[in-house]
Formats: structure tokens, C-alpha cells, sequence
């Protein structure tokens, strides 16, 4: 019994806020730049976070301290589970459970703004869970293991056998990291139509700690499209690179739309991807 | 033996001592009393036969097949007079029909309708058992007060009591046999007595729409009724290769092809019963009934009994395209259902379709049936049936204390009744988050159906069907977690004594999450293994983490000690207006507003009048479709 699962484990609860907050700052600083502003320093997201640690602690309701903080433990632990190696499955399942916390947390405030929020967070979430459970079926079907550890190991290029679950799993990529055009139940820009929706209503540290689950889950998504380039780990990041650069693009060139559009995006995606696993388990059933 | 016939025949004594019972303290004392001597015994049962494998029993054959024959036909004529009483001859013709295929079959295979052994256990029936003895004795206690309030609720409802608590363990009696029974003429009589029983009870309140449901329900499952006397009468025929109306022997035979057929059309029976589309009206119908007894056909009796056929089935169905089939009949309920319960706003009605759904799932389990599937469907029976009967009797307790079922009108449940606030958020995500049960046994189908030919057509629908899955569950969750503000506690005056039972079933929800690698490893894995000869196994380390996720979500609530009274109180942003914390604003001309908020329930895309039709006709042309190619087959 090796304990290395452990260490990758560890790391990631160290590091990720740390990883997460820089590329923050990258992304804050690459969005400027499409502006055509200069945008703020590289540690600005940090400030940030530092600040809202010393507001007054202002609450509308108790209880929603107690869901945000489940929110970030269970997005802690999750990403933690897939840094150490674990079921893919499981760990897509106690997403769900970290963000039907969050969801709660801001049912429990009784607000109109946030309980918007909540609902369109909802829709996100039903948006976007077909496609991530083919997306771990179809690593499986690649690399037969549902585990993280076998599939970050293979030699198997799984990119090559799984474009359409790829470009499937980058759509809702889009929703997941909270960009134009599927931001719909929160926003990192001001202008949202419904103030900051779901977190409306968290201020002061609370605040900070849905910014902080934010940067570990976004280390986890990047991780998950490693997954797919993982049998070349220079081309690996090449490709989270350049796919995040791309979500920053489409971020800002996009409008928000709709839920309804957002809700047909995700689960087109999720035919793409399927058609793409039919086409593969036909390919393996006829022995190619 | 003995516990066995214990189990069939003292719930029947007990039905019969509470016609006499007119006085409800009385009743509570012996509905309680009998709930404690089932629920031991069935726990006995567990202690006693769960390391024996599969035990066979003789038990008397004759008579007790001459006594269940002369109550079938008096059935039979029961359905015949209310069907004329109530100019329903729909169910007067099927009852005929069935009447009248029975007897046929009891004068052309005379010599083939006896089994050596009548009687077995094994640790499925055990498992069965355990739900019924448990959560079916449970409802009954809660029903005794529960019915109390309901009369005094409901003054027009003429008061059959005496009768509904026979009927209830009646009920209970028949659900014993059934999952006891290795006759199969046997297990088709008790197959009948749960039809009728379900009959009565949904039809209690007597209102013409109670009737009418009670009928359909009644209609839907004679047909399923006349295809398992079919499927017997194709058995009894063909006796010597399929081994006739023995259980084991036809589980057992070596003519595969001749079993299918029979197979196929139990399996009907089994998804008419389990309320599948098409047939899913008639569950949904039987809302009408009062609160327990929708908690009883949904968790632990009726619907159980049509899964319990389809899983005891499925190494008939494993690998056969009529399988396949019946699996996808019940994996299109699966997210048929599941969407339709998003556009539902009455409780029951959610609670309805999403056991339409489950039992959707397990029956998509049951059909394909390889070992780690049915594993994963045993699995799927237990939560579920724990799970869902504490939501409807919670349901229930919460509409007689608010006079409203409505999930909108759950808002901030959590301020007017706390504990039931707590009980139903365990229920509630007992349904659908990890590390609860529902969810274990997703995750389990979906790593067992990538190993299957065509299984990419399941885990597509899973995918679907779990995403909607969590809509619908979490927006009622968070209805019931809203803070609202200035509202009074609600929660006493209920009658104590019903908390109990919803107690001991949220401890139990809990305790499922707790044990059940205990319940997997001793009672699930060795059925499997000795039917297959191969087992599923859950990895040590993913057992570890779904404890230790277990653990922390009973640790945190301890974080409110944290964030004790400190804090500042505001009330929440409404565009900048002054608001007041019970959701009112200052609006224009020094007008108070007050703002409400509701949830999405996406009718136009999800409603019962856009999904529920289509569901219908592709189930109908599955269920055509396994009969076609079970008859190909032979």
C-alpha cells in the first residue's frame, strides 16, 4: 500500500488556492488586455479575498454560513479525491453534493435576487451533469478504469478517441467556470441583470470562502482536461492552456443568453459526446 | 419454517382481530404490539437463515392450495359485484377472464401444478422481508393516528377503519408470501391479494374520484394478473423442461428459450404492478388514498412486489433481447418520470413519480440483469423503500398540521417545524445525494452498464435521468431550508405518538447509509454469488470515502456553534429599497410591497402533458417489442 495518493491529496488542498487564485489573476489580466485596459496586478484576486477576511460579519440569516462552509469543505474534498487518484465517478457525484449546498445556502436567505440565482444554478447543474458523467464514461471506455490514477497514467491517447467528448465536456467548461455565455446564475462582471445572483447575499468572509471553493473547483476542471492529453503531459498542459485562453476569449466576445439555451447547450453537448461513445464502442465491438 | 408461516399467517389474525377493534387507543395498542412481534420476527428471520443460502421448505401443499383457490375465486366474484355495483365491466371481463384461465389451468395440468418444496428463503426474500416487516409494520402504527386526524379532518369520509386495518395487514400478509413463495400458484394468489387490497384501500374516502382510481388501478393490474396465469398455464405445459410452477426449477432451467416467454409475461405482470409506463396512472391515482397508504404501496408492498418479480427473474432475462428490452421499457420510465417530476408542485405527486422513476431504474437493472446490475437493483429496493416512506409520511404529517401538501407552502418549514424540516432533508437526500443509498446504487448501474453490449443506451438515460434528478429533489430541498421570518413554530399538537415511526425510519435512512456494507457484503453479495457464481465487490477505498463523506455531513451542523450570534443581522438587498426581513419593501407612493418567490417548474418543457404521452407509446412499443423477441427466440 503506497501512500502517494495521499500526497497528491495533500497538495491539493495546499496548493490549489494558491494555483486557482493566480490563474485568476492571469484570467483578470488576459481579459483586460481584450479590452484594451491593463487590468489589475497578477495578486489582485488575493487582495481581494485577503479583504473581504476583515468585513464585519454580516449575515441575513445564520444558516448560510453553515452551507457555504459544506459548500467549500465538499469542493475541497472532491478535488482532493481526484487529485488523489480516485473514482472519477464519485467525484462527480459529490460535486453535486458541494453545490446542492450552495444552492441551499442561498434558498435559506430568502431572497428574491438569490433565489433566482439558486434556481438558474440549478438549471447549470442539470445543464452540465449528463455530460460529465459520459465525459468519466467515456475516459473509461479509453483507458477501463473509472479511477483518475490509472487514467493519468495511460499511454493511450484518449484526446484521439474522444474529440467529440473533448469538445462536448469544453462546452460545458464555459458553464462551470462561471463564463459568458452560460454565466446566468452568477457573474465575475458587473453586469449582471440579476446583481450577483446566487451569492447575492454573502458578504465578508463568507464571501471569500465561495471564491476560494471557486478556485479549487477550477483547478479540478483544468485537471479533468488534462485527463484527455494525459498520455503526453507536455501536450497536457499545452492543451489546458490553450483551452482555458480559449474560454477567456469566448467569455469575452459572448453575450449571456438564456437558460433555455443554456439548458439545450449542455445537453447537446452531452449527444455529441454520445454519439462520439457510440461510434467508439461500435469500433471496439467490431474489434478495431 | 415456522417464522416463515409466522410472518404469512399472524398478520392475518392480527387483520382479523381489528375488525372487532372499534376504539383507537385499542387499535394503537395492538397495531403496536403486532408491528413489534412482525418486526422481531422478521429480524429473527435475518439472524436466523442470513448465512443459510437458499433453505426450501415442503410446507402442506393441499389444502392450503384448495383454500387460496376458493379465496382466488371469491376474489374473483368480490371484483364482479363492485365492478357491476360501479358499472365498471372492464374489470368484471379481465376478472372473468383471469377466473376462468385459472380453473383451466387447474383442470388441464392437474398433475403438473404441484412443487416439491412450496416454501423457501434466501437472503432476497430476507431482504424483502426486512422491508416489509419493518417499514410496512412501521406505516401501519403511524396510520392508526394518522387515520384519527384524517376523520376528524375529513367528517364527510364514511369511517371504515375496522376494515382499513384489516385490509393494511392483510396487505402485510400477502407481501410475506409472496417473497416466500416458491410455488408460483402461490405466489400468484398472494400476487391477487395485493391487487384487491390496494383496490380497497385506494377506494377508501368513497368520493367518486377515489372510485374511479381504485378501478384503474384495479383494471391495470388484472392485466397484469392475466398474463402471469398465462405465463403459469405456458409453464405447467411445458413442465418437464421448464420445470413448471417451481420457482427454483424454472430460475434453473436448462431450456432458456422456453422460459423466456413466461418470463417476459411475469415480467409484465411485474411492470404493471411496478406502475411503469404505460402504466403508471394507476400509482399516481392512488394519491387519492389517505397518506399512509401511499406511503405503504410505494415503500415496502405493491410496487415492491413488481420488482421483486423482475430482479428474481432477471437471470432468466440476462442476455436476451427481450431482456434488454423490458430493461429499457423501465430505463425510459426512469426519465420519463423524472422529468415530469420537476413540472409537479404537489408533494405527493413529486414523491409519486420519482418512485415511478426508481422503480423504472431498478426494473432497467433487473432486465439486462447481469450480477453487478442486480446487485446494484437490491441495493436501489432497500433505499429506496426507506427513504421514500419516511417522505410520505412526513407528507403526511406535514399536511395535517399546515392543511397543504403544496411544496411552495413548505417554504421555511425549517422555522415552523423543525424536526420535521430535518426528517424530511435526510429523506429527501437519501433520494439523490451522495453518499446516500439512491446515489450508491446510480453510480453502481452506470459502472455495471458500461460492461454491457448496447449499455451506452442506459448510461445515456442515466446521465439525463440523474441530472433531472437533482433538480427536482434540490429546489424542494431548498424550499423546506428557507429562513423565513416571523412565523410560529407550528410542530406541536401533532399526536406524539405518531413521531415514532418517524423517528425510527429517518434513524433507519441513516443507518442504511451506515451499514451497508454490512448489508451488501452479508446478504446481497452471497444471493448474487450463488446465482451467478461471481459477485460484485465494492472497493474498500471507495466504501472508506462515502463513511468518511457520511461522517463529516453528521459533523458539520456542529459549524453553527461557530458562527454563533456575532454576527449582524441585515435584511436581504431588494434594489436598494429599505426592506424588511419578512420580504416586504418600501415601494412607490410609500406603499409596503411584499416580494414572493416561487420555483421553476418549466411546465412548458417538462409538464405531464408534453412528456407523459410519448414515455407511453415508446414503453408500449418495448413491452410489444420483448414479447416479439422472446417469441423469436424460442
Amino acid at each position: 500500500m503506497t501512500w502517494t495518493w495521499l500526497i497528491g491529496a495533500v497538495l491539493f488542498l495546499i496548493l490549489a488556492p494558491v494555483a486557482g487564485g493566480l490563474i485568476a489573476g492571469i484570467d483578470r489580466r488576459i481579459t483586460a488586455r481584450m479590452q484594451g485596459r491593463v487590468g489589475p496586478p497578477l495578486l489582485q484576486p488575493f487582495y481581494d479575498v485577503g479583504k473581504l477576511f476583515e468585513k464585519e460579519n454580516v449575515v441575513v440569516t445564520t444558516a448560510q454560513n453553515f452551507y457555504v462552509l459544506a459548500y467549500l469543505i465538499f469542493i475541497a474534498l472532491s478535488g482532493a479525491l481526484f487529485f488523489a487518484g480516485g473514482d472519477l465517478l464519485l467525484i462527480v457525484f459529490a460535486f453535486t453534493l458541494a453545490h446542492v449546498f450552495l444552492v441551499l445556502g442561498a434558498y435559506a436567505v430568502h431572497s428574491p435576487y438569490s433565489h433566482i440565482g439558486a434556481e438558474r444554478e440549478l438549471i447549470q447543474l442539470m445543464a452540465y451533469e449528463p455530460m460529465v458523467i459520459l465525459a468519466a464514461v467515456g475516459l473509461y471506455m479509453v483507458t477501463n478504469s473509472f479511477y483518475v490514477a490509472d487514467i493519468a497514467t495511460t499511454t493511450i491517447p484518449a484526446i484521439l478517441y474522444l474529440p467529440g467528448v473533448f469538445l462536448g465536456f469544453a462546452t460545458i467548461l464555459t458553464i462551470k467556470l462561471r463564463k459568458s455565455p452560460f454565466d446566468i446564475s452568477t457573474s465575475h462582471h458587473a453586469h449582471q441583470e440579476i446583481v450577483k445572483g446566487i451569492t447575492t447575499e454573502f458578504s465578508g468572509s463568507t464571501l471569500a470562502q465561495v471564491e476560494i471553493a471557486h478556485w479549487y473547483e477550477n483547478v479540478f476542471l483544468l485537471g479533468f482536461i488534462f485527463l484527455f492529453f494525459a498520455w503526453n503531459p507536455i501536450i497536457g498542459v499545452a492543451a489546458v492552456v490553450v483551452t482555458y485562453v480559449a474560454e477567456i476569449f469566448i467569455d469575452n466576445v459572448t453575450a449571456r443568453v438564456r437558460w433555455q439555451a443554456v439548458l439545450k447547450s449542455g445537453w447537446l453537448a452531452a449527444v455529441l459526446a454520445l454519439a462520439n461513445l457510440a461510434i467508439l464502442s461500435y469500433m471496439m465491438l467490431g474489434g478495431v | 419454517m415456522q417464522t416463515l408461516l409466522f410472518l404469512i399467517l399472524f398478520p392475518i389474525l392480527v387483520a382479523c382481530l381489528l375488525l372487532f377493534v372499534k376504539q383507537t387507543t385499542l387499535r394503537y395498542a395492538v397495531v403496536a404490539l403486532s408491528a413489534l412481534a412482525i418486526g422481531g420476527a422478521s429480524i429473527y428471520l435475518l439472524i436466523q437463515y442470513a448465512f443459510e443460502g437458499a433453505v426450501y421448505f415442503a410446507a402442506p401443499s393441499e389444502a392450503a392450495g384448495l383454500v387460496m383457490v376458493a379465496i382466488e375465486m371469491g376474489l374473483a366474484l368480490f371484483i364482479v359485484y363492485m365492478g357491476a355495483k360501479f358499472k365498471n365491466y372492464l374489470a368484471i371481463a379481465l376478472a372473468v377472464i383471469q377466473a376462468a384461465l385459472v380453473v383451466y389451468l387447474e383442470i388441464s395440468f392437474p398433475e403438473n401444478l404441484h412443487a416439491v418444496h412450496n416454501l423457501f428463503i434466501d437472503q432476497f426474500s430476507i431482504i424483502m422481508a426486512l422491508i416489509v416487516g419493518l417499514i410496512g409494520s412501521l406505516i401501519a402504527v403511524y396510520a392508526v393516528r394518522y387515520m384519527e386526524t384524517y376523520h376528524h379532518h375529513h367528517p364527510e369520509v364514511r369511517d371504515r377503519q375496522k376494515m382499513f386495518f384489516f385490509v393494511i395487514f392483510a396487505f402485510l400478509a400477502a407481501m410475506f408470501g409472496l417473497v416466500f413463495s416458491n410455488n408460483l400458484m402461490w405466489l400468484f394468489f398472494f400476487w391477487e391479494v395485493t391487487t384487491i387490497s390496494s383496490f380497497l384501500l385506494i377506494g377508501y374516502s368513497e368520493t367518486e374520484e377515489a372510485t374511479k382510481n381504485a378501478f384503474r388501478a384495479l383494471v391495470m393490474n388484472l392485466l397484469g394478473g392475466v398474463a402471469f396465469v398465462v405465463a403459469l398455464i405456458i409453464l405447467a405445459a411445458t413442465e418437464p423442461t421448464s420445470g413448471g410452477i417451481d420457482l427454483a426449477r424454472v430460475l434453473t432451467s436448462p431450456d432458456a428459450a422456453v422460459i423466456l416467454i413466461p418470463a417476459v409475461l411475469i415480467g409484465f405482470a411485474g411492470i404493471t404492478k411496478a406502475a411503469l409506463m404505460p402504466f403508471s396512472s394507476w400509482l399516481l391515482g392512488a394519491m387519492v388514498a389517505p397518506t399512509p397508504v401511499s406511503a405503504l404501496l410505494h415503500s415496502s408492498t405493491m410496487v415492491k412486489a413488481g420488482v421483486y418479480i423482475l430482479v428474481r427473474f432477471s437471470p432468466v432475462f440476462a442476455g436476451t433481447f427481450a431482456g434488454f428490452s423490458v430493461g429499457l421499457v423501465g430505463a425510459v420510465t426512469f426519465v420519463v418520470a423524472s422529468a415530469i417530476a420537476i413540472s409537479q408542485s404537489d408533494a405527493k405527486s413529486v414523491l409519486a413519480y420519482s418512485t415511478i422513476a426508481n422503480l423504472g431504474l431498478i426494473a432497467a437493472c433487473a432486465g439486462v440483469g447481469t450480477y453487478m446490475l442486480v446487485w446494484a437493483a437490491i441495493l436501489l429496493i432497500i433505499f429506496h423503500a426507506v427513504a421514500k416512506s419516511l417522505l410520505f409520511l412526513g407528507t403526511g404529517a406535514i399536511e395535517h398540521r399546515t392543511g397543504s401538501r403544496n411544496i411552495e407552502d413548505m417554504e421555511g418549514l425549517i422555522v415552523r417545524m423543525p424536526k420535521m424540516a430535518v426528517m424530511m432533508f435526510i429523506g429527501i437526500a437519501g433520494m439523490f445525494l451522495a453518499p446516500f443509498g439512491m446515489l450508491i446504487s446510480k453510480w453502481a448501474a452506470i459502472e455495471a452498464f458500461v460492461q454491457v453490449p448496447f449499455g451506452l443506451v442506459f448510461i445515456a438515460i442515466l446521465a439525463y435521468g440523474s441530472a433531472v434528478t437533482v433538480f427536482f429533489w434540490a429546489k424542494w430541498m431548498g424550499k423546506l431550508v428557507t429562513v423565513t421570518r416571523n412565523q410560529e413554530r407550528v410542530e406541536k399538537g401533532f399526536f406524539e405518538e405518531s413521531w415514532a415511526p418517524l423517528y425510527i425510519i429517518t434513524g433507519l435512512v441513516i443507518a442504511a447509509v451506515l451499514l451497508f456494507p454490512v448489508i451488501s457484503s452479508t446478504l446481497i453479495e452471497p444471493y448474487v454469488l450463488a446465482i451467478y457464481g461471481v459477485t460484485a465487490l465494492l472497493p474498500q477505498a471507495n466504501v472508506a470515502i462515502m463513511l468518511l463523506m457520511m461522517a463529516l455531513l453528521l459533523v458539520l451542523p456542529v459549524s453553527f456553534l461557530l458562527f454563533k450570534r456575532s454576527a449582524k443581522r441585515l435584511p436581504v438587498y431588494m434594489g436598494g429599497r429599505p426592506s424588511t426581513p419578512d420580504l416586504h419593501f418600501a415601494g412607490s407612493l410609500g406603499m409596503t410591497r411584499e416580494v414572493q418567490t416561487q420555483n421553476y417548474y418549466l411546465t412548458e418543457y417538462f409538464g405531464e402533458a408534453r412528456l407523459f404521452r410519448p414515455g407511453a407509446v415508446v414503453c408500449i412499443i418495448l413491452i410489444l417489442a420483448s414479447w416479439v423477441l422472446a417469441g423469436v427466440a424460442l
